[in-house]
């Protein structure tokens, strides 16, 4: 019919619309992020003071040449603890989802693959990680194991597991019966060669694409149980951390909440975009969403 | 064609799209008389539906139509999104494709009814429930009363589809158009819902217009026959006269290639060769000369206008037409 | 819709139960001793020795499971060894509060989004559905804490118009109680609503497309019928799925929410015990919200298909 093939056109001409929109706004993501990577790797060789330096005299000190951001409640230096709270949220936000990607990836592919009572158990231990509200778990976890950057990590990361998974089968469903490796298949490959070579290449790109989604929302995680206390130990500073202090002194020092603030929101927001762009891209039928 | 209920003048359907404009409808006139039936037949992507979503002003948003719809003395995109909602479902009435889609599946057959009657025509509840069972008797749907709490999926294909003509008669409209109404049911229950088409159609002295890809649906059932192709109306005749002698290879290629109760068994279906133009990309000539086995000489190069055969009635757009092959009634 | 209950239902014994092991095994990841924890400074060799034999912790881990399940389902889930309080009386007695301030924020939520939503669906690709979408992406990168310290920032220590902490029971002051409430709703209610207004706008849109809007049109309805009746309705089954998507995400934000605007609820009640190493009473949450969410999982599943008639009649 007429009206089929004139659909078909307007769901063609939607990605292209959408790239050219996105197209500035990506690129102010990507410059952020490349900003924020640079100074959370650089932290030790920037001429800062350094953030655990307290000076009772000079409590939330303005702007001024010696504090460029001012300083906390506990005197410390502002700016040089926003670096260092980008290097433990970019250190916990890319790392806990690494772990994820590893296991859930695999777990997922492996399902995927191979079906039947494998799959029905994986699927249905992940049924049970889902069943405890995330943020609740990682509370408790934190709250047994103790509080540290590593435990913090492995916890988040466990969470992300079951996420990642879905990815990973839901890919390797639809890859499995294609013509490529049904070939792989009668040529008599071995599993494993048919996982890894035919499989992989293919089921990576989405993969990829939800890390970054996965990076924006560990972030937020980590910083919610840092802003409770509960995240990264003290002195180290966090974004989280620093906003939970900052919340004491809102009245006479709103900066000192807010400027680890937006420095969180931003580079959430990279995150999403940026993992939103590439995933309508990896994706064509999110594309018209 | 000023006594027409329904005439359609120099109608131009262009659509943007990302290879180009698409001129889905070109240069289009028609009319359809008070009580009259008129076929309009032509291959998947010949601008047929985008011809009946004009006249209905229900065409995609980066649609542009041009020239006349006019309709019961009205020139339908002339007038108010109001004035439009009152004439559309009262007057003017339409039955699509496929009633499974068609159908809202989430309301009860009986909501579907209800709202069209009471958004038109001044009846109380109870008034327009009992008018509903009496229009689903009408159309053949036994237990009428127990259909109006049921939701389409509940139905048969066959039995959606004489819903949805239920709805489009429930306001006695003066013009029905039937957008490919069977093409999407079974062949045993085909001709079942022609013929309640054409059966209500006398009852009610109301105009049709049946869209089909199928010349043998308008065979015995319309008073006109309009063969499109390419967005163009290529030929358009009283009915008995296209099928007594057509004139544009088109038609005859359309009639060749449907099946025939009384061919001998594995006779090969003479399918049209080739495929429709790209309608982003329109030809210098006759748009059908590609696929034409009589094409020659000016076909490719100079578009053919509508002309007269030897009754005004039955005009024809071609240069080489069937002059002497008399072909078999239908 | 019978086999759908049954399958349903018998699915979510082997789930309850998984998450019950779970529980149990985080709770004994604690590296020393529980008695330590307990006794404190107190803890010398005897002292510890015989707590631990007190509590069954030297028995093997298998048994301190079941027999913690025996107690769980005889309706004990422990006692508070720092307030004495039992962790059912301790949860009650919280619950209603965390309950209002969900629905608060489900309904506020959706108070945002749904109109949203239906005006964006209805003008698609124009300026305000562009900015709309915009906002919404944004505000998803918005993490709860964020939007708290915001809205404590303006409309109690800017504006003066709310109090930023504190509570009253809705039972002695219902105007009070709702003061208290407007903040900490509207805080988790900035994380509902883009959720909600995106998956409902393309929902919406996509069924804009629908043939049988097309014959809604054709049969003259007014707009609003169209946009309300004919494309609402089949998209407020996404709605249904959303809330449910959703709940985890509102658990772990009045987490955070009660935590910021001091709210007597199950969020504060787990942060308190955390702070305080009260780990019975922690155990004991974590359990009972985990069951609890499993359980409203499952309401969702099913009101799901109750409002489908395509599943309700066994035709899906």
């Amino acid at each position: 019919m007429a009206t089929l093939e004139l659909s078909l056109d307007e769901q063609a001409a939607e990605p292209a619309r959408r790239k050219r929109r996105l197209g500035l706004l990506f690129w102010f993501a990507m410059g952020w992020m490349v900003l924020v990577f640079a100074v959370a790797i650089l932290a030790d060789v920037l001429p800062l003071p350094s953030p655990t330096d307290m000076d009772m005299l000079e409590k939330r000190a303005p702007f001024s040449a010696e504090h460029w951001l001012g300083t906390d409640g506990f005197g410390r230096d502002e700016l040089s603890r926003l670096v260092h709270g980008a290097r433990i949220s970019l250190i916990v936000g890319l790392f806990a989802p690494v772990i994820g990607l590893t296991i859930g990836g695999a777990l997922g592919m492996l399902a995927g693959y191979f079906r039947g009572r494998f799959e029905s158990i994986v699927v249905g231990s992940m049924d049970v990680l889902l069943a405890f509200p995330p943020l609740i778990l990682a509370l408790a976890v934190t709250a047994y194991l103790g509080q540290s950057i590593f435990h913090l990590t492995c916890i988040l990361g466990v969470l992300g597991i079951p996420a990642f998974m879905r990815v990973a089968r839901a890919a390797t469903l639809t890859l499995a019966r294609r013509e490529f490796v049904i070939a792989a298949q009668a040529l008599g490959a071995t599993h494993a060669r048919i996982l890894l070579r035919e499989l992989l290449p293919n089921v990576l790109l989405p993969l990829l694409a939800f890390f970054l989604l996965a990076v924006a929302v560990t972030i937020v995680v980590e910083g919610a149980l840092s802003f409770l206390g509960l995240g990264v130990p003290p002195p180290i500073s966090s974004w989280g951390s620093m906003i939970g202090e900052g919340r004491e002194s809102l009245d006479v020092a709103p900066r000192l909440a807010f400027i680890p603030a937006i420095a969180m929101f931003l580079t959430v927001l990279s995150f999403n975009l940026i993992g939103d762009t590439l995933r309508a891209l990896t994706d064509p039928r999110q594309g018209a969403l | 064609m000023s006594g027409a209920l329904l005439s359609v003048q120099d109608a131009v359907v262009d659509l943007p799209t990302p290879r180009g404009n698409l001129r889905a409808v070109d240069h289009v006139d028609l009319s359809v008389g008070a009580g009259r039936t008129l076929g309009i037949v032509g291959e998947s992507g010949c601008g047929k539906t985008m011809l009946s979503r004009a006249i209905l002003q229900l065409l995609p948003k980066k649609a542009k139509l041009s020239g006349r719809v006019m309709f019961d003395g009205q020139d339908l995109p002339q007038l108010s999104p109001e004035k439009l909602r009152k004439l559309r479902g009262q007057s003017l009435a339409v039955v699509f494709q496929d009633p499974m889609t068609s159908l809202n599946p989430v309301l009860t057959i009986g909501t579907q009814l209800i709202e069209t009657i009471q958004e038109h025509l001044e009846l109380d509840l109870a008034e327009a429930r009992k008018r509903s069972i009496e229009l689903l008797a009408a159309v053949g749907i036994p237990a009428p009363e127990q259909r109006l709490a049921q939701y389409p999926h509940q139905l048969s294909g066959g039995m959606r589809q004489r819903v949805a003509i239920a709805i489009a008669l429930s306001c006695e409209p003066k013009l029905l158009i039937a957008d490919e109404p069977t093409t999407a049911l079974d062949v045993t229950i085909q001709a079942q819902i022609l013929d309640l088409l054409a059966r209500e159609q006398q009852r009610r002295h109301m105009a049709m217009i049946i869209i089909t890809h199928d010349l043998g649906v308008v065979a015995g059932r319309t008073d006109e026959v309009a063969v499109m192709y390419a967005g163009r109306v290529v030929e358009r005749a009283p009915t008995p006269a296209l099928f007594k002698q057509m004139r544009m290879p088109y038609t005859e290629a359309l009639l060749a290639a449907l099946p025939k109760l009384d061919a001998a068994p594995h006779t090969p279906l003479p399918a049209i060769s080739g495929r429709p133009p790209d309608p982003t990309r329109p030809l210098k000539g006759c748009s059908f000369a590609p696929r034409c086995r009589y094409a020659a000489g000016r076909c490719n190069t100079e578009k053919p206008a509508l002309s007269a055969a030897e009754t005004p009635e039955h005009v024809y757009a071609c240069f080489h037409p069937i002059e002497t092959r008399a072909r078999v009634e239908a | 819709m019978a086999f759908f209950l049954a399958w349903r239902l018998l699915y979510l014994v082997p789930v309850l139960i998984a998450v019950s092991v779970l529980t149990f095994l985080i709770a004994s990841l604690l590296p020393g001793d529980l008695a330590y924890v307990i006794l404190g400074d107190q803890a010398t060799p005897e002292n510890v020795a015989a707590l631990r034999h007190d509590m069954g912790l030297d028995q093997p881990i298998w048994w301190r499971y079941l027999s913690w399940l025996g107690h769980i389902l005889q309706g004990d889930f422990g006692r508070s060894f720092r307030t004495g309080q039992t962790v059912l009386q301790a949860v009650t007695e919280r619950v209603p509060v965390s309950f209002e301030l969900m629905i608060l924020a489900e309904l506020i939520g959706l108070a945002i989004g749904v109109p949203l939503a239906i005006a964006c669906a209805a003008k698609s690709g124009s300026a305000f559905d562009r900015f709309m979408t915009g906002s919404a992406f944004a505000m998803l990168s918005l993490p709860t804490f964020l939007s708290a310290i915001l809205l404590i920032f303006l409309f109690a220590v800017e504006l003066r118009w709310l109090p930023a902490t504190g509570y009253v029971p809705f039972t002695e002051d219902p105007l009070a109680n709702l003061r208290f409430m407007v903040l900490p709703a509207l805080t988790l209610a900035l994380a509902e609503w883009p959720g909600i207004m995106r998956v409902l706008r393309s929902d919406m849109i996509a069924a804009l497309q629908e043939d049988y809007i097309a014959l809604a049109k054709a049969k003259g309805l007014k707009p609003s019928r169209i946009l309300f009746v004919h494309a609402l309705k089949p998209s407020s089954l996404t709605l249904v799925t959303i809330t449910g998507i959703n709940i985890g995400r509102l658990i772990g934000g009045t987490v955070i929410v009660e935590s910021v605007f001091a709210l007597p609820g199950i969020g504060r009640l787990l942060v308190g015990a955390i702070y305080t190493r009260d780990l019975i009473i922690l155990q004991g949450v974590v359990l009972l919200v985990a069951a609890g969410f499993v359980i409203v999982n499952f309401i969702v599943d099913l009101l799901y298909a109750a409002l489908d008639p395509r599943i309700r009649h066994g035709h899906a």
